[in-house]
């Protein structure tokens, strides 16, 4: 079942932007924890992970019971700590942050802990006495995979359905490559499915190879994990000129296949969000000469991280602020710069203002497609960007649940984590009453 | 400008700060290089029939990230020849005539005592230190801690130093006693100059939890060992003051025991100490430490109006009490600054775990906690774990009672005030 990957991945020629601890520097820092009471980190940690605990048992060399705490919490916490966006969550909320002293680095503790839990083999966890009760998870990312593992815990026999052929969902396929390469992703995904009794059907996708109502008659609950669908365009001319990726296609390449840039001087990435400061710091990082980010907003009103941009920025990326992409324009079918419309500050052309971007490769990173329909079925809600579910994942239509960026609408990975295993509580809940 | 200038027993030296008879002490190019760094004085390592030694012979106790808290050894006396020792003590003399070189001895007869303070005194030493503290190895063999521990043998072996010398005579005391002022005062009727203490605490400092093996490992076993370094001050400040206030104890005394600042010194210095000796910190940091000792030293004397180190020596002494004389009726309660309080709830968990469970979460959801003061009993614990400076401050509370301790109410019939948290 193991997805081998090519070696020369052309992702393979990044380093970690955070470099992982050597144990001096571990225990210099779980010793500096202050062991709060009733901790900030833990409340702005989606999964809710038992924090300064976790950090104790760092310093007190206690690193198997230090994992466990992890794990109990977030599966996934070994990818987690290296891609959270720790500034804004755990990190951001440290004490220190108070007292004007550098925060706790939990996300580089968490990294410590997990990786060598991870390369040590260690497994917590048996999955309970079989249920009887069968569970179907469609796609094999953070979602289903958290899910799955706590179903396992529950008895409850799962089988993933996954439409490509890797799995590890966004973690495996869409993490920037600076905080995890693929591999690591999926070997992750592995380790979580050495649990035991999940079932991982990839290459069919649900819809199209099996139908939504066939699980529901096979299984007694299905789990909607699929996340988004594909890059969106902008729908102006010059969008089949070759040199022109959407950002997740883009990043998907780099991550999973050798990738060559021959001849890229100059990369645009159009886009102010997270995916596009990504790709912004991939092209740098690939060598791909000048890289401008050119957004429609202005930086303070940017949706990507305040910190991933600085880091960007301090790369060497430059951007361009209040122009909007109104052609892709090429010669002999490839491209070769970005007609742009200057905007105001309501994001409305000025009229007559154009300029004309040179670029020898353009990554549109404008959000994702929504894939809704497969569940426009009785009795589930959803508005144009999500579907809409209870906390715990419950959809509307009973035995249906769902968690990830399909149901909050594109968060980070610990909050699909924090979906799927919730979501596995209620499907358990649902399951056994009655 | 403080002057710093020391005498301790009739032993003169141009500040306070003396090394302790250990491995910092063990060679004359070792001690004339600490004289060079800013030390007033040393205490020259035991000298004896030399030994044999182990290794390995050092511990550390490390705690919280924080390496050699505690320290111990099995370390023995001298291992180097005695004429040689001796050639160096005169080395030293001659180079700084103004230092204390200190002489500390450990041997077995009166008349192995007779040579030795014989050699010491030729060689140029300005006071004898006699080793009664040693608690490892020496003290097997009827020397060090088992002569301190017995009263009568150490007021007999001080005697005949004291009848050889012609310098003064330190007794060094060994903490490992229930009671460290009959030994004082053994010392004393001996005829002793001066005391100094502690000697380091038979200890054990770890186990190596994998060979199952205590620590320092020597092969397949280890020793008990002498515990000191920072972790052993209070101990140390203890035994000082408990001699400094005694009534019939009136002999000087270099203090000993986890001195790693000038801080520290200044605490044993108040409690009745004219010198302190130091090695853990130095054995850990250097003899480099001494200059911010001085420095800090000095800026404290000057800060405090003391114009001579004889106006500190003892000072708190007298504030040294007996339970049973301490005011019952003054109160305190503890305030949390919300100004600089950080939430990190360490004063909750502490209190609640740990003391009388009267801070608690603000119950208007502020991340600040609230101390009820009406069950605060002022026991200091929040303080302590708060870890940030002046956060949370003891407040005096004026309760309107007048001062009244257990011994008053005892025989005076002295009016407590109602007890706190305690139902």
């Amino acid at each position: 079942m193991a997805t081998k990957l090519p070696e020369n991945r052309a992702e393979s020629v990044f380093a970690d932007y955070k470099p992982a601890y050597q144990t001096p520097q571990a225990l210099a820092e779980a010793n500096r924890c202050l062991y709060c009471q009733d901790a900030p980190c833990i409340g702005a940690c989606p999964t809710g992970i038992n924090i300064p605990e976790f950090i104790r048992k760092i310093a007190t060399g206690n690193l198997r019971g230090s994992a466990r705490t992890i794990f109990d919490s977030n599966i996934l916490g070994m990818s987690c700590a290296r891609v959270c966006p720790v500034e804004v969550l755990c990190v951001g909320d440290c004490v220190y942050n108070r007292m004007d002293q550098p925060p706790i680095q939990i996300g580089k503790l968490q990294r410590y802990a997990t990786d060598l839990a991870f390369e040590s083999g260690w497994q917590f966890y048996e999955a309970g006495p079989d249920s009887g009760k069968k569970v179907a998870l469609i796609g094999a990312g953070p979602a289903s995979l958290a899910c799955a593992h706590r179903l396992r815990r529950f008895g409850h026999a799962c089988t993933i359905f996954e439409k490509r052929d890797v799995i590890g969902g966004l973690n495996a396929f869409g993490v920037a490559p600076y905080k995890m390469k693929a591999d690591r992703a999926i070997e992750e995904a592995e380790w979580v499915l050495g649990i035991g009794g999940i079932e991982v059907k990839t290459g069919i996708e649900v819809g199209v190879d099996v139908s939504f109502s066939q699980l529901e008659r096979d299984y007694d609950a299905v789990f909607v994990g699929i996340g988004l669908g594909p890059d969106r365009h902008l729908g102006v001319p010059g969008e089949e000129l070759e040199g022109v990726y959407g950002a997740v296609d883009f990043i998907e390449a780099i991550k999973l296949e050798p990738a060559s840039f021959e001849g890229v001087r100059r990369a645009v990435v159009v886009g102010g969000g997270n995916t596009a400061v990504d790709c912004v710091r991939e092209a740098i990082g690939l060598g791909l000469g000048e890289v401008t980010m050119v957004y429609r907003g202005t930086e303070a009103k940017m949706s990507g991280y305040a910190h991933e941009w600085k880091a960007a920025k301090i790369d060497g990326a430059r951007a361009i602020w209040r122009r909007h992409p109104i052609a892709y324009e090429g010669d002999g079918g490839r491209v070769t710069g970005v007609r742009v419309a200057v905007l105001d500050d309501d994001k409305q052309p000025i009229p007559g203002r154009e300029e004309l971007i040179g670029a020898d490769l353009v990554l549109v990173a404008v959000g994702q497609s929504r894939l809704l329909d497969l569940l426009k079925l009785d009795g589930v809600r959803m508005d144009s960007r999500r579907i809409l579910t209870d906390a715990d994942g419950a959809t509307g239509r009973p035995g249906v649940f769902a968690g990830g960026d399909l149901a909050n609408g594109a968060k980070e990975v610990v909050n699909a984590v924090a979906e799927g295993r919730d979501a596995a509580v209620a499907i358990h809940a649902y399951l056994t009453e009655a | 400008m403080p002057d710093l200038t020391t005498n301790c027993a009739g032993i003169t030296s141009p500040n306070p700060f003396w090394l302790a008879s250990a491995p910092p002490a063990n060679s004359g190019a070792q001690v004339m290089r600490a004289f060079d760094t800013g030390w007033g004085g040393a205490v020259w390592k035991t000298l004896g029939q030399p030994i044999q030694n182990v290794s390995s012979r050092f511990g550390g106790l490390h705690y919280r990230g924080t390496r050699a808290i505690g320290f111990n050894n099995i370390e023995l006396i001298t291992d180097r020849p005695l004429e040689v020792n001796f050639k160096e003590i005169y080395e030293v003399k001659k180079r700084f005539p103004k230092h204390a070189v200190v002489v500390s001895l450990m041997v077995e007869t009166e008349q192995e005592w007779h040579d030795i303070i014989k050699r010491s005194v030729d060689a140029g030493a300005d006071g004898l230190e006699l080793n009664f503290g040693c608690p490892h190895g020496m003290c097997e063999r009827g020397m060090g801690s088992a002569v301190g521990q017995e009263p009568t043998v150490n007021e007999r072996i001080t005697a005949w130093a004291v009848k050889y010398s012609s310098v003064p005579v330190l007794v060094k005391l060994t903490p490992n006693v229930s009671d460290i002022v009959p030994h004082g005062l053994a010392a004393q009727r001996g005829g002793a100059a001066g005391v100094s203490l502690i000697n380091t605490i038979k200890s054990i400092i770890g186990v190596d939890i994998d060979r199952l093996v205590p620590e320092p490992r020597v092969s397949g076993a280890s020793t008990n060992g002498g515990y000191c370094g920072a972790a052993v001050k209070p101990i140390a400040l203890h035994m000082v003051a408990a001699l400094a206030r005694d009534p019939m104890f009136n002999l000087p005394i270099s203090g000993i025991g986890g001195i790693a600042n000038w801080r520290d010194a200044v605490e044993f210095i108040a409690l009745g100490s004219s010198s302190v000796q130091v090695c853990t910190e130095v054995m850990l940091r250097g003899y480099r430490i001494v200059e911010d000792m001085i420095e800090g030293l000095e800026g404290y004397m000057r800060d405090k109006g003391f114009e001579r180190l004889d106006q500190l020596v003892g000072r708190a002494v007298p504030a040294f009490s007996e339970w049973g004389d301490l005011d019952l009726n003054y109160e305190t309660v503890a305030k949390i600054d919300a100004d600089k309080c950080i939430g990190c709830h360490l004063c909750v968990v502490a209190c609640d775990d740990g003391a009388h469970q009267c801070i608690h979460n603000d119950p208007n959801g502020s991340f600040v906690p609230v101390v009820d003061e009406s069950e605060c009993v002022g026991c200091n614990l929040c303080q302590i774990v708060c870890p940030v400076p002046g956060c949370i401050t003891m407040a005096e509370v004026d309760n309107g009672f007048a001062p009244a301790t257990w011994n008053e109410h005892l025989y005076e019939d002295a009016v407590l005030r109602p007890k706190k948290g305690a139902h």
